[in-house]
C-alpha cells in the first residue's frame, strides 16, 4: 500500500511538470542521461553497470512503472498498473502462483523485496522518457517497465538502452519495437503487428471469404502504419484487396471525414487499426454512419475493453487477436490462479493489458533469479538463453536475436448477446494461436541488438 | 480525382462538423470574449458535463434531463471556479490566468477519471435521433443533423444574451474599466461569476449534445480543446459570427483535404491557423487591439 502511495506522489509530480517542460522534454531528459552519477564500489568482481551494483545494494530492488494512464490508452494502461501490482505482490510473498511460472522465486526477486513507482507517461513519449529518467537516477530503477503506444515504448527502450537499464515493454504493436527500434536491453512479450496479422488472416479468409476488399482505419504513428503493412501483406497472400487506408491522428475524436471516405471506397469490410479509446470511438461513429450494416467488422490488433466500450449489438461476429481473454481459464490452469487471484483482489476480469504486465514481470524474476545476479548484462543473457517457461497461455520465452517473446494469445469472435452468460462473457475464442508459428524469421524486421556494456 | 458526389459529401459533412466545432468553442468564445481569460479548462468542463450528462441519461432514460443534468453541473463547477479561484486571477497576466486554468482543467479530469474510471463510455442516441438520413447519395446520421439545430440555436440564445442585453453592455463595461461600472451601482463581481458560469454551462452543455456521437473518454476535452482553439483563432477572439465561421472553415478543411489525403487534414488545418495568426492575428472577425 505504502508503495502505491507514493507511486500517487510521483505521478502527480511528473504530470504537471510534464506539462511545463513538454517542449523542452528531450532536452531536459538528454541532459539528464549525461549525469549518471559515480557508481558505487562493485560488489563483485563485475565493473557497474547501470544502476548495479548500487541499485541493489539495500535489502530491496526498485522497479520503474512509466505508464500510459491519462491519453487515449488510459483505460489499459490503469489495467497495466493492476497487473503490476499483483505480481510484484505475489513476488515479494513468495506466492505459488508465481513459483509455477519463475520456479526458482522464494520470496522477492534474489532474496530482496521488490518497491516500485507508478508514474503517468501520457501516452506520449517524452513525458514517458522524463519519468523513466527520474525513476533511474532518483530511485535507482534495476527495471523499467509500461507502455501502451509503441511510440512511448519504442521511446522508453532506447533511454533505457543508453541508461543500461532493463526495459520491459507491456503493450506494443509495431513490429519495430522488436524490428528496426530493437535494443539489447530492451524486451517485448506481446504479439503484436505481424504476428497478429499472420495469425487472423487464415481465419479471416476461413469465416469471411477469399474474395474481400478491405479499407483500413489506421492510427498515424509506427503501431497504426506496421500493422497496415502486415496486415496488407497477410490479407493479400488470402486473395483480399486494399482498396484504400485512412490515416487519423492518435486520440481522433470526430471520424466523420474518414467515415464518409470509407462509405464510399467500395470496400465489403472495414480493418479498424485504431487501438484503446479511438477504436471504441471510431467503431461507435460507423456505425451511426450505417457503414457496419454494409461491411463486416474487422479489429486484428483488438484493444482489451474494445468488448465493453461499444457493447455486444456492434462486436458480435467481430473477429480479432488480442493476448489474452479470460475465458482461456477452462483450458489453462495458471490462467486459472492468474484470473482467480486478480478477480480477489480487484473484483472484476483481468484484461490483455494486466495479464502482459503481469507475465513480464513474473519472467523478469525468472530472468533475474536464473541468472543468480542482477547485473544487467547476465540478466540480459539468461532471458537470451530463451528457457522455456509456463505462463498462462502455455509455454512462453524469449528470442535470443531479437528479443521478440514467443507467446501464444487467442483469436476471439464476438458472441451473440443472446449467447453471452454474463456481461463479461463477451468473446469465443476461436483458436489459441501457437505463438512460435507466427513470428517472422529472424532478420525480416531488420533487428541489431547493441552491446551489453 | 474524387468523385462529384464525394466531394458533395464532404462539403457537407464540413458544414455539419463545423457547426458542432462552433457549438463546441462557445463556452471558450464567451469566457475570452467577455472576461478576457483564455480559459484551458474549457475542454474539462466539457468532459464534466458529458460525464454529468451520462449520468443523468442512465438513471432517467430522458436526454433532455440529461442536457439539463450536464449544464446545470458545469454550471455548478464553472460558479465554484470563479468564486473560490479566477477571481483572484482577473487582474494577473494571462499566463497566470492559463496556468491556473490549466491545473483546474487537469483536477477536474482526474476526479472523473476516478468516479467514472477510464474506460470509453457510450451514450446512445436518444430515440428520436436514431436512424440514418438519406440526402442525395449521402448517408447522414439523423442525429448529427440535429445536432445541428440544437447547436444553431444556442449559438442564437447566447450571441442575444451577450450582446443585445444590458447584461452584456455591463460585462463588456466592466472589462473596460471596472472602477468606473461599479461606481455606476452596478456589482461588475456578480456579473463576471454570472458570465463565468455561463460560459462554463456552454462547454457542459455541448459535452452532452455530442455525447451521443462520440463515445466518452476523461480525456477527450483535449481534443476539443485544441479544436475550440483553432475555431476561436481563425474565426476572431470573442466574436461570435466569428466562431461560426471559423468552425465552418474548421470543418470544410478537415473534410475536404480527408479526400485527398485524410493524414494532411489536421496539418492543413494548423497551416490556415498559422497564416491567420500572420496576416490577420484578431482572426477573421475579431476586433483590432481588443485585450
Amino acid at each position: 500500500m505504502e508503495d502505491s502511495k507514493a507511486g500517487s506522489r510521483q505521478q502527480g509530480g511528473v504530470d504537471r511538470r510534464s506539462v511545463l517542460k513538454l517542449g523542452i522534454a528531450g532536452a531536459a531528459g538528454g541532459m539528464m542521461a549525461a549525469g549518471v552519477p559515480g557508481m558505487a564500489h562493485a560488489a563483485d568482481d563485475k565493473k557497474p553497470v547501470g544502476n548495479y551494483p548500487a541499485g541493489v545494494s539495500g535489502d530491496s530492488v526498485f522497479v520503474g512503472l512509466p505508464l500510459d494512464l491519462t491519453g487515449p490508452y488510459s483505460a489499459e494502461g490503469a489495467d497495466e498498473r493492476k497487473g503490476y501490482e499483483l505480481a510484484i505482490e505475489q513476488i515479494n510473498s513468495g506466492a505459488e502462483e508465481i513459483k509455477k511460472i519463475s520456479p526458482l522465486t522464494k520470496k522477492g526477486v534474489l532474496g530482496k523485496t521488490v518497491k516500485f513507482g507508478v508514474a503517468d507517461a501520457e501516452t506520449k513519449p517524452n513525458t514517458a522518457v522524463q519519468a523513466a529518467s527520474r525513476f533511474i537516477h532518483d530511485n535507482k530503477a534495476m527495471m523499467i517497465s509500461g507502455s501502451v503506444s509503441s511510440a512511448v515504448a519504442i521511446a522508453l527502450q532506447k533511454v533505457c538502452d543508453r541508461e543500461k537499464t532493463i526495459y520491459l515493454a507491456a503493450i506494443s504493436g509495431s513490429n519495430e519495437t522488436t524490428g528496426t527500434d530493437c535494443q539489447r536491453y530492451g524486451f517485448r512479450l506481446c504479439h503484436f503487428a505481424y504476428s497478429a496479422s499472420k495469425a487472423i488472416a487464415p481465419v479471416l479468409a476461413k469465416s469471411l471469404g477469399k474474395d474481400r476488399k478491405a479499407v483500413y482505419l489506421v492510427p498515424d504513428y509506427t503501431y497504426g502504419h506496421t500493422t497496415y503493412d502486415s496486415m496488407v501483406e497477410f490479407t493479400e497472400k488470402q486473395g483480399w484487396k486494399t482498396v484504400g487506408e485512412q490515416v487519423h491522428p492518435l486520440g481522433a475524436k470526430d471520424y466523420s471525414s474518414y467515415l464518409i471516405n470509407i462509405a464510399n471506397s467500395g470496400a465489403d469490410t472495414l480493418v479498424v487499426v485504431a487501438y484503446g479509446a479511438d477504436a471504441a470511438n471510431s467503431i461507435k461513429q460507423a456505425k451511426q454512419f450505417g457503414i457496419l450494416d454494409k461491411m463486416s467488422l474487422v479489429v486484428p490488433y483488438m484493444a482489451p475493453f474494445l468488448g465493453e466500450e461499444v457493447g455486444p449489438e456492434i462486436m458480435q461476429g467481430v473477429y480479432g487477436a488480442t493476448g489474452f481473454w479470460w475465458t482461456l481459464q477452462d483450458k489453462y490452469p495458471i490462467a486459472k490462479d492468474f484470473v482467480t487471484a486478480f478477480e480477489k483482489k480487484y473484483g472484476g476480469k483481468p484484461h490483455d493489458s494486466a495479464y502482459i504486465a503481469y507475465l513480464q514481470t513474473a519472467l523478469w524474476a525468472d530472468a533475474c533469479e536464473r541468472a543468480g545476479t542482477f547485473y544487467p548484462p547476465d540478466v540480459i543473457k539468461a532471458y537470451e538463453k530463451g528457457e522455456k517457461r509456463q505462463g498462462p497461455v502455455g509455454e512462453v520465452y524469449f528470442r535470443a536475436e531479437d528479443h521478440q517473446g514467443i507467446i501464444n494469445f487467442p483469436i476471439v469472435r464476438g458472441k451473440k448477446p443472446a449467447d453471452m452468460k454474463s456481461k463479461e462473457d463477451l468473446f469465443d475464442i476461436v483458436e489459441v494461436v501457437n505463438g512460435a508459428d507466427v513470428v517472422p524469421e529472424l532478420g525480416v524486421l531488420g533487428c541489431k541488438l547493441g552491446s551489453y556494456v | 480525382m474524387p468523385s462529384m458526389s464525394l466531394f458533395l459529401s464532404q462539403l457537407f459533412n464540413g458544414l455539419a462538423t463545423g457547426l458542432l466545432l462552433a457549438l463546441i468553442s462557445t463556452g471558450l468564445t464567451i469566457i475570452y470574449g467577455t472576461l478576457g481569460v483564455v480559459n484551458f479548462a474549457h475542454g474539462a468542463l466539457f468532459v464534466v458535463g458529458a460525464y454529468a450528462g451520462y449520468t443523468a441519461y442512465s438513471l432517467t432514460d430522458s436526454f433532455m434531463l440529461a442536457i439539463a443534468a450536464g449544464a446545470l453541473t458545469s454550471l455548478v463547477v464553472g460558479l465554484i471556479i470563479e468564486r473560490g479561484l479566477m477571481r483572484m486571477y482577473y487582474g494577473r497576466p494571462p499566463e497566470d490566468q492559463i496556468l491556473v486554468t490549466f491545473g483546474i482543467g487537469i483536477i477536474l479530469v482526474e476526479i472523473v477519471r476516478s468516479i467514472y474510471g477510464g474506460v470509453s463510455l457510450s451514450v446512445s442516441t436518444p430515440e428520436w435521433g436514431q436512424g440514418i438520413a438519406h440526402i442525395g447519395s449521402l448517408i447522414y446520421p439523423l442525429y448529427r443533423l440535429q445536432a445541428l439545430g440544437f447547436a444553431a440555436a444556442t449559438l442564437l440564445i447566447l450571441y442575444y444574451l451577450l450582446y443585445r442585453t444590458s447584461l452584456g453592455l455591463i460585462v463588456r463595461a466592466g472589462i473596460e474599466d471596472s472602477q468606473m461600472v461599479n461606481v455606476l451601482g452596478i456589482n461588475v463581481k456578480r456579473t463576471f461569476l454570472l458570465v463565468f458560469g455561463i460560459g462554463a454551462m456552454a462547454a457542459g452543455y455541448a459535452g452532452v449534445i455530442d455525447s451521443p456521437i462520440v463515445t466518452l473518454a476523461p480525456d477527450m476535452g483535449n481534443r476539443i480543446l485544441v479544436d475550440s482553439f483553432v475555431v476561436v483563432v481563425i474565426g476572431g477572439v470573442g466574436s461570435f459570427p466569428g466562431a461560426i465561421i471559423g468552425g465552418i472553415i474548421a470543418g470544410e478543411i478537415l473534410s475536404l483535404t480527408s479526400m485527398f489525403n485524410p493524414a494532411y487534414s489536421d496539418v492543413m488545418l494548423f497551416i490556415v491557423m498559422a497564416l491567420v495568426l500572420i496576416f490577420r492575428p484578431q482572426g477573421l472577425m475579431g476586433q483590432e487591439g481588443r485585450e
